[in-house]
C-alpha cells in the first residue's frame, strides 16, 4: 500500500514562478528531490529507466504527516449568512436519489454535530423514506420518517416542517410520477418532545451533513447521491398549498416574506455559486464540482441545451465521491529556476526503500516566458492525462480481460486508488452510484500519472499509457540530441496559437485525445499558417473539452451521442456545464480529427500490436525524403516496446468523407492485427458480423503526411504504440529512422515537397 | 447471463482439445474463432473474485490475485508468483477449465 502520495498546484512553470507540492506520508520523515524525466519505463528489454538528478533548494527532508481527502459534493452556506432557524421552519426540494439504500443522506442539512442540535431533511438509514432528523442537544435528538421506500433515479417532491407551537413535525413524499404498486408516496405527522432547537454556528449544507471543519475544509458526512432541485427553507410550518406555491419561481410574494432562503442551481450554471433567489441572498459555495447543467424536475425534453431553457436545468447532480481540490496542506516550493532547460521534470519523494515508499510528481518547465529556447515543441496533452486521472476501470470493469486479451495487471498505485475512493476517478469510471464522471481534476495526487507505472490498458510488453507512455519520445529525444522546449495544452489553451507559432514544429505524444475549442483552434492556426506537426500517436482530437472559467486544474467531458464511450450521459445532459458547449466528440461537433491531422480513430485493441506495410505513395519522388534509409520492402514497426509493433492499441485512418485533405500522401498501412482489435461503434450505423482485425479492413492505421498552406505540413503515425518503438536496437530500427527524417525536415523549415 | 453464455460456447468449437493445445502454444496473440469465443467465455465473468495479475516485480513477476468487485475493498493476493506473463495466463486458464467441466488439465 501506498506509503507516499502528493500533489503539486501547477503542471507547468517558467523560470522564475513557483509551484508548491503537497505530500501525505505515513512516515516521520521524507526526502525530496528534483529531478529531469528521460525514460519513465523499466522494462529491462527497453533502454530502461532513465532520469537526472536536478540541483534545487527543494532536495532535503521534510517532516511527514497524514492528509486526507474529504470526498463528497456539498452546497454550504456559512453560519452568517446562512438563515437563522430557531423556530417552527419548513425544508422542501426536489429529489432524484439514485443511491437510497445507501444509508442516511443530508438533503437539506442545518446541523451541528457538537452540539447535536439543529434539522436535517434527509434519507432515512435502510431507505425508510423521508425523514427529519431534530435535536435539542445531546440525547434529544429524534428521527422522523414516513416509512415509505424512495424508489432510485426517480423524482420526488419532498418536505419536512416543524410547527413550535403544537410541536408537530409533517414530512411529504410525493413521487412526480407514478408507479403501480410502488407504494412511494405519503405524508407523515408526528409529534416532537421538544418546541425549540437551540442555535447553533454552523454552516447550512446541501447535499450532506455538517460533520467538523478540517485545516481550511469542511468535512462532512452523509452524502446525498442523486440530483437536488429548487431547495426552500421557510420561517413556519408552510401547509401544502403554500408549499406547493415556493416550488417554482417567481415565488408568489405573500410566501416569499416567510421564506429564508430559495436556491435556485440554474442561475449561473458556469460559476460556483449556489444562488438565493431570495431576497435574504444567502448565496452558497459549491464544493467539490458535483454535476450542474443537469435535467430538473421539470424538464420536458423538448430543450437538450441548458443555455435555452436553464429553467428545466435547475438540478445539481451530487456524488458522495466527487472531489476538486484536495485542500491540503504546502509541505515544500519550488521557484524555477533561471538556469534550468524547460522539459519533463518531477519531484521525486522518499520515505522508504520499498516501491511503496516512494511517490512522483511530474511538472514542466516552460521557456521563458514570451521565449522559446529551440525549435522543436513537445506538446504534453495535459486534458488528455486529466481524462485518465485515477482511473478505476482496472479495478471496476467487468470487460478488461476482454478488451485486453489477457489478465489484467494490477500495481501498488491501482491497489492504492481501488481502495481509496476519496481520491476520485476519471472520466473512464463512474460514480458508485452509476453515474458518469464528467469532471476531473489535477489538484490532487494522480496516482497513474507517474513514471515507472505500467497500466493494464498498454499491451504486452512495456504496457504503458498515456503519460509514462510519453516518455518514450522524451527519451528518444534526448537520445538523438535534439533540442526540446515542452509546454503543455493548458498553455495552448489559455495563449491560442501564440503558445506554439514560434515553433518549426510540434511533436504530439501517443494519444492527445482532449481538446478544448481554444486548443483546437490554436493548432488549426498554426497548421494555416506553415507550422508543421508530428502526429506519434492515435485517436487524437476525439472528444471536445472544456475548463472552467474561474477554477484552475479541472476539465469537462460530455460523453454524449457516439463513440467509444465507457460511459454514456443521459439524454438533456450533452452540453457542458463549464461553457455551455455542446460536448461530445469532436466528429460531433463537425470537426472530424481527419481534419486537423488527416486521420482518425478506426479500431482498437490492447493486446498486442502489428506492423505497417509500406504504400506507393511513399515512393514518390516529393516525398521519398521521408523514407531515406529504408528499404521498400521492409515493415515499418515490426518491433517495439507496446505489444512488439510500431501499429497497436488505438489505430486512425484516413477517410476523405470525414475530411482527409486530398493531398494526403498514405505512406504505410498496417494489418495483421488480432481478433481483439475492433472496428469503433461510431462506424457502425448498423451492426454486423465480421468487426476485429482478422475480417474487418477498417481496423488498421493509416500512416500518413500531407501539406498545408504557407509550408506547413503534418505527419500522422496513426498509432499510439508508434513511440513504444523508437528506442529498439539501441535506437536503430525503421521507426526511428523514419521519426528522425521527418522531424529534421520539418524542424529544417525547408519544403516539405521536393 | 450464464445461460446465455454457456449457450454460446456449445456453438464454438467441435474438438476442445485442439482449442486447449491452440492457447497452451499462445496464450496472448491471435486467435481461432473457437478458441476467441471460449476465451470471452472465461474472461468476460463480473469483477467479483475474478483472476487479475499484480505486479510483483516491474517486469519481471507478477503474482496471482483475485479482484473483489466491491469498491473499496482491495484485491487478494494468491500465492502463486510468475516471472512469465504467459504462465500467469496457462495456470488460470486450467482453473477456469476445471470450473468449466471439471477436468483438470495437465500443467505441462
Amino acid at each position: 500500500m501506498m506509503k507516499i502520495t502528493a500533489y503539486a498546484d501547477q503542471i507547468s512553470a517558467a523560470p522564475g514562478e513557483t509551484i508548491n507540492f503537497m505530500v501525505n506520508c505515513d512516515a516521520p520523515k521524507f526526502k525530496a528531490d528534483v529531478v529531469k524525466l528521460i525514460c519513465g519505463d523499466e522494462n529491462p528489454d527497453g533502454p530502461g529507466f532513465k532520469e537526472q538528478f536536478v540541483r534545487t533548494p527543494v532536495t532535503g527532508s521534510y517532516k511527514g504527516r497524514k492528509q486526507v481527502i474529504h470526498a463528497g459534493s456539498f452546497v454550504q452556506i456559512d453560519a452568517t449568512d446562512s438563515p437563522q432557524i430557531d423556530g417552527s421552519f419548513t425544508f422542501q426540494a426536489f429529489i432524484w436519489p439514485t443511491t437510497p439504500e445507501k444509508g442516511q443522506q443530508g438533503i437539506i442539512s442545518n446541523w451541528s454535530d457538537r452540539h447535536q442540535t439543529g434539522a436535517s431533511l434527509l434519507i432515512t438509514p435502510e431507505n425508510d423514506g423521508i425523514g427529519l432528523k431534530i435535536g435539542a442537544g445531546k440525547g434529544k435528538v429524534q428521527l422522523f420518517k414516513t416509512g415509505k421506500r424512495l424508489l432510485p433515479n426517480e423524482w420526488y417532491f419532498v418536505a419536512a416542517s416543524f410547527d413550535s407551537n403544537s410541536k408537530t413535525i409533517t414530512l411529504v413524499q410525493e413521487p412526480l410520477h407514478t408507479h403501480m404498486r410502488a407504494n412511494d408516496s405519503g405524508t407523515r405527522r408526528h409529534k416532537c418532545k421538544f418546541s425549540k432547537i437551540p442555535a447553533h454556528t454552523e454552516p447550512l449544507i446541501f447535499g450532506a451533513q455538517f460533520k467538523r471543519p478540517d485545516k481550511g475544509r469542511t468535512a462532512c458526512v452523509d452524502h446525498f447521491n442523486g440530483k437536488i432541485d429548487s431547495p426552500r427553507i421557510a420561517s413556519r410550518a408552510l401547509n401544502r398549498a403554500e408549499m406547493q406555491a415556493l416550488k417554482v419561481v417567481p415565488i408568489d410574494a405573500e410566501i416569499m416574506h416567510d421564506v429564508l432562503g430559495a436556491w435556485d442551481f440554474s442561475v449561473d450554471i458556469m460559476g460556483t455559486t449556489a444562488t438565493d433567489i431570495s431576497p435574504n441572498r444567502q448565496h452558497g459555495r459549491i464544493i467539490n464540482l458535483p454535476a450542474r447543467g443537469m435535467t430538473g424536475w421539470n424538464w420536458t425534453g423538448e430543450e437538450m441545451c441548458w443555455r435555452h431553457a436553464p429553467e428545466q436545468y435547475g438540478a445539481i447532480h451530487f456524488h458522495d465521491d466527487d472531489v476538486y481540490d484536495a485542500g491540503w496542506q504546502v509541505d515544500f516550493s519550488l521557484t524555477v529556476p533561471h538556469t534550468l532547460r524547460s522539459g519533463l521534470y518531477a519531484a521525486r519523494l522518499r520515505c522508504g526503500k520499498t516501491r511503496e515508499e516512494e511517490d512522483y510528481v511530474p511538472f514542466v518547465v516552460l521557456p521563458p516566458r514570451g521565449k522559446t529556447t529551440a525549435k522543436i515543441c513537445y506538446l504534453l496533452p495535459m486534458g488528455s492525462y486529466m481524462a485518465y486521472a485515477n482511473e478505476n476501470m482496472v479495478n471496476d470493469a467487468q470487460i478488461g480481460q476482454l478488451l485486453g486479451g489477457r489478465l489484467v495487471e494490477h500495481n501498488r498505485y491501482d491497489e492504492y486508488r481501488g481502495i481509496h475512493r476519496e481520491y476520485g476517478s476519471s472520466c473512464y469510471d463512474t460514480h458508485s452510484d452509476g453515474s458518469g464522471v464528467c469532471y476531473s481534476s489535477r489538484l490532487r495526487p494522480i496516482l497513474n500519472m507517474r513514471p515507472k507505472y505500467r497500466s493494464w490498458l498498454g499491451a504486452e510488453g512495456s504496457s504503458l499509457w498515456q503519460f509514462n507512455a510519453d516518455t518514450h519520445i522524451t527519451d528518444w529525444l534526448e537520445a538523438m540530441n535534439y533540442d526540446y522546449d515542452v509546454i503543455t495544452d493548458e498553455e495552448l489553451h489559455r495563449q491560442g496559437v501564440a503558445a506554439i507559432e514560434q515553433y518549426k514544429v510540434v511533436l504530439t505524444g501517443s494519444h492527445p485525445e482532449y481538446h478544448s475549442k481554444e486548443m483546437y483552434d490554436a493548432m488549426d492556426a498554426y497548421q494555416q499558417r506553415g507550422g508543421r506537426l508530428m502526429y506519434l500517436g492515435a485517436n487524437g482530437w476525439y472528444w471536445r473539452i472544456a475548463y472552467h472559467k474561474e477554477l484552475p486544474g479541472v476539465m469537462e467531458v460530455r460523453r454524449a451521442e457516439g463513440g467509444i464511450r465507457a460511459w454514456e450521459a443521459r439524454t438533456g445532459e450533452y452540453y457542458h456545464s463549464f461553457t455551455g458547449e455542446y460536448g461530445g466528440l469532436w466528429r460531433r461537433n463537425g470537426r472530424a480529427p481527419q481534419k486537423i491531422v488527416g486521420v482518425g480513430f478506426t479500431a482498437q485493441g490492447f493486446d498486442i500490436s502489428s506492423y505497417y506495410v509500406q504504400q506507393p505513395d511513399s515512393r514518390k519522388r516529393e516525398v521519398r525524403w521521408i523514407m531515406a534509409g529504408i528499404d521498400k520492402n521492409e515493415h515499418i514497426g515490426d518491433l517495439g516496446l507496446i505489444g512488439g509493433g510500431a501499429a497497436g492499441l488505438e489505430l486512425d485512418r484516413v477517410d476523405p468523407l470525414q475530411g482527409t485533405p486530398p493531398a494526403t500522401y498514405l505512406l504505410a498501412q498496417s494489418e495483421n492485427h488480432t481478433d481483439i482489435y475492433l472496428v469503433v461503434c461510431e462506424e457502425l450505423l448498423i451492426n454486423y458480423p465480421g468487426l476485429g482485425g482478422h475480417e474487418n479492413e477498417l481496423v488498421r492505421a493509416d500512416l500518413v503526411f500531407y501539406p498545408t498552406p504557407n509550408g506547413g505540413g503534418v505527419f500522422s503515425t496513426s498509432s499510439i504504440a508508434w513511440p513504444g518503438s523508437l528506442s529498439h536496437n539501441n535506437y536503430k530500427n525503421n521507426v526511428s529512422r523514419m521519426t528522425k527524417n521527418v522531424l529534421n525536415r520539418f524542424a529544417s523549415g525547408k519544403p516539405l515537397l521536393d | 447471463m450464464a445461460e446465455k453464455r454457456s449457450q454460446a460456447i456449445r456453438w464454438s468449437f467441435h474438438d476442445e482439445r485442439d482449442l486447449i493445445e491452440e492457447f497452451k502454444r499462445s496464450p496472448i496473440g491471435h486467435h481461432s474463432p473457437g478458441l476467441q469465443r471460449l476465451l470471452n467465455h472465461m474472461r468476460g465473468s463480473p469483477m467479483a473474485n475474478k483472476y487479475c495479475v499484480f505486479e510483483t516485480k516491474p517486469n519481471r513477476e507478477w503474482q496471482l490475485a483475485k479482484t473483489s468487485g466491491v469498491r473499496g475493498k482491495p484485491s487478494k493476493l494468491i500465492g502463486k508468483r510468475f516471472t512469465r506473463r504467459v504462465d500467469a495466463e496457462w495456470y488460470v486458464f486450467r482453473q477456469r477449465w476445471k470450473a468449466m467441466t471439471g477436468e483438470t488439465l495437465p500443467i505441462r
